[in-house]
């Protein structure tokens, strides 16, 4: 690894996307993320890579439609209200079975919100985002150094599934700045090789390939969206990702997943001071959820406790995972505001955790 | 570190310079002289110095900040007299936004600052920031600065940190950055910024600070 830098949440997400040989980014600015195109305008120039702004959220998800056909490594992001935007362009690109990667630094909803950071999007993007029968990657990291490197899983994961893939973070990671090291390796930028399905030019080489959603006959529709289903199966069995922490021994479990999985450590460090039999874990994939992972964490707990920046909506999963064997309480704060974490440790006591 | 009347706060995005502000700000207030801090900050949404208006209370200190960031503005307006803050006689520090976008709002008050003579223009320099690790892109970045903020920089403070887990080792290991950045520059090194555990005993005109700006898990 390299010496460490400074870097803020967005710029390590910039950076790691065009060391992932990310050749393409198209954007458009909206607050907490405009750091990362602003970034890549500066960056991709010099190695090789194209920054274009869009002219609207909904253009740019369509570019990384058309770009993502022809193979090449890409990506866009944006925060909340401009992910909703995007959400029918993701849908046929799920729809045509194409890699790419994007970035959603969630904010406070719904409408326009605020510019604060919020985790109120967990419905939105681990189940599905736009429209019709298809699942998305979703990526949860809580520190800059992981915000680099879900990146360069996600287009990993994007390509090896040809599908989207998420970073899902929100408007404190994106925004705050602490040590990241990336290695040293050479910046290659990517193209289409690998991919025998790519729309990319073949010079009557070979069949042409054909980048479509469009199914008008119902069995071959059905058909395509059973194949896809075989390749999620295979996603839940083998890439779930989950850290576990003073799981062991608790009475009390705490599940929470980025920048809240942070406030949460820093509950249950103060929960075990004080003698509290506390525990937390953290989901790295949200989709594929960690059940098993889960379902270990939880095994001496008594109760589970969701705590999110929202009015509780990863709650549902924790529930299905564990399918309501333990009961699972609920604390968060939303709009922007974030828990602190006194207030969760409030909370844990409350559950009996100091019995 | 001594104070002047004015103590303007340049630097590139995310070099420190909210931190290194409050920190001046509240010497001041200790030292038992008047402050003002003016949060030219247009570019940030987070971390700002209008952040600590609560502790700036506490310590009689007044801020003036853009209308923008937790208000229901999303377009800031600067409504900020300094020409009456200069003549009240209060100490003013200055912390202005990251890089050169963020210094063009210093263009408005640039005649006024450039006509003051007992000010510090200070340009804040991080050796661990990412795009400014060597001494040339950083003094490149003092130049866009001074040219889109119409003022000159006067002085270079070494603030390279990387944060919490910053040690002493990091902080002696950027003095020759430092040293080469005020060659490039012909500035002086003002101050060696650093957490008091990490300040190296030869650090050159060292000034201990603390570390204000942090996340909701790093609170006390």
């Amino acid at each position: 690894m390299a010496e460490k830098s400074l870097m803020k949440g967005n710029e390590a997400l910039a950076e790691a996307a065009l060391r992932a040989g990310c050749k393409c980014f198209f954007g458009y600015p909206i607050t907490p993320q405009t750091e990362i195109a602003a970034y890549l305008s500066k960056r991709m120039p010099k190695v090789g890579g194209v920054f274009l702004q869009a002219e609207s959220e909904v253009a740019a998800i369509n570019m990384v439609y058309g770009c993502a056909g022809s193979g090449i490594r890409c990506m866009t992001s944006s925060s909340s209200p401009g992910i909703s935007l995007k959400s029918e362009g993701i849908s046929y690109i799920a729809g045509a079975d194409l890699p790419c990667v994007i970035i959603d630094v969630m904010r406070g909803g719904p409408g326009l919100g605020g510019i604060q950071p919020s985790q109120a999007d967990y419905y939105q993007i681990t189940k599905g985002v736009g429209h019709g029968d298809y699942h998305i990657i979703v990526l949860a990291p809580s520190t800059v150094q992981e915000m680099a490197d879900c990146v360069t899983r996600a287009f990993d994961l994007a390509d090896k599934y040809r599908m989207p893939a998420v970073v899902l973070a929100d408007g404190l990671l994106g925004q705050m700045m602490e040590p990241v090291a990336f290695d040293d390796a050479e910046i290659v930028m990517s193209d289409a090789s690998g991919k025998p399905w790519a729309a990319n030019g073949h010079k009557n080489s070979r069949e042409h390939n054909i980048i479509n959603s469009l199914y008008l006959q119902a069995p071959e529709l059905e058909q395509k969206i059973r194949a896809r289903y075989e390749r999620y199966a295979k996603i839940e069995e083998n890439e779930t990702l989950a850290v576990a922490d003073y799981c062991d021994d608790a009475d009390i479990v705490v599940v929470a997943y980025g920048s809240t999985a942070r406030l949460a450590k820093s509950a249950v460090d103060e929960a075990r001071k004080q003698g509290i039999k506390a525990g937390v874990f953290r989901p790295v994939t949200l989709y594929p959820y960690p059940v098993k992972e889960l379902n270990d964490a939880v095994k001496s707990a008594k109760k589970l406790l969701t705590v999110e920046m929202s009015m509780g909506q990863m709650i549902d999963d924790v529930k299905l995972a564990i399918n309501c064997s333990k009961p699972v309480e609920f604390f968060g704060r939303t709009g922007g505001v974030i828990p602190a974490p006194a207030e969760i440790l409030a909370k844990i006591k409350e559950m009996g955790g100091n019995e | 570190m001594t104070h002047k009347k004015l103590t303007v706060v340049t630097g590139h995005y995310g070099s420190g310079k909210t931190n290194l502000s409050v920190n001046i700000a509240l010497d001041i207030a200790e030292s038992g002289e008047k402050c003002t801090v003016i949060d030219l900050d247009i570019v940030n949404p987070y971390f700002r110095t209008a952040d600590f208006r609560g502790l700036f209370d506490k310590r009689g200190i007044d801020i003036f900040a853009p209308v923008y960031a937790n208000t229901n503005l999303d377009i800031p307006s600067l409504n900020i007299p300094l020409e009456s803050l200069l003549k009240s006689g209060t100490h003013i520090v200055i912390d202005v936004g990251g890089d050169d976008e963020g210094a063009k709002a210093l263009g408005r008050f640039a005649p006024l600052i450039n006509a003051t003579a007992d000010k510090d223009v200070l340009y804040v320099i991080n050796k661990y920031r990412y795009l400014t690790k060597e001494p040339e892109e950083a003094a490149q970045v003092m130049r866009e600065i001074e040219t889109s903020g119409s003022v000159l920089c006067t002085g270079i403070v070494n603030n390279s940190t990387l944060g919490a887990q910053t040690t002493e080792d990091d902080v002696r290991g950027s003095f020759g950055f430092a040293e080469k950045v005020s060659e490039l520059t012909g500035l002086p090194i003002s101050a060696t910024c650093a957490i008091e555990s990490a300040m190296p005993e030869e650090a050159p005109a060292p000034y201990t600070v603390k570390r204000y700006v942090r996340t909701a898990w790093e609170q006390d």
